[in-house]
């Protein structure tokens, strides 16, 4: 097997893991802004590695060069996502979850 | 490889799809439809190269650009009551 897949192969599996875990994390969450935790930060690092993946199984050509600017555009767009989630759910009064209380 | 991949982010949605459904708040609803807009950007990246057709990736770059508009469009929205 060349380096390369090796390679491709280790971090498409390490972003599926991390979105996996993400995904779980975002059911099995108490609440809103807890929830908000691995959609903001799991998820974009799993998407990003997977892309990476892609980008060192191609090689350097213009694909890769796409390649970045989705991971480029996900890293910038994904946070503020949140963020803009967090301001609305705060101005519509969601409380944050205090141990003791049922899940929400 | 890719193959596999894409199972693991179909069931990721699956999961996340759950949240979507039974989600108690609107928050929480346009929460799991913006992570499974990103995965799905992720997916067809991943179409394109088991079908090796590069131009999916084009594709998924507009992807990512709407889902982003239409989660910070419907934000405003229910923050000010108006789009304008």
């Amino acid at each position: 097997m060349d380096v390369r897949t090796i390679v491709t192969a280790v971090l498409v599996a390490l972003g599926c893991f991390l979105i996996i875990i993400a995904s779980i994390g975002i059911v099995r969450f108490p609440d809103f802004y807890s929830r908000m935790h691995p959609a903001g930060k799991a998820d974009s690092l799993g998407q990003a590695l997977i892309l990476i993946g892609l980008m060192v199984f191609e090689g350097v050509s213009l694909v890769s060069v796409k390649l970045l600017f989705i991971i480029v555009f996900i890293f910038i767009a994904n946070p503020t996502t949140t963020h803009a989630l967090a301001n609305a759910a705060y101005v519509a009064g969601v409380k944050p979850w205090k141990k003791g209380e049922d899940r929400k | 490889m890719f193959d596999v991949a894409a199972t693991a982010i179909v069931l990721a949605v699956i999961l996340v799809l759950y949240r979507g459904i039974k989600g108690p708040r609107v928050c929480d609803r346009v929460l799991a439809v913006n992570v499974i807009g990103t995965k799905t950007v992720v997916l067809i990246a991943l179409i394109g190269f088991i079908y090796e057709r590069p131009h999916f990736l084009d594709i998924a770059l507009v992807y990512a650009l709407i889902n982003f508009i239409a989660t910070i469009a419907f934000l405003k929205y229910r923050e000010m009551g108006r789009l304008d």
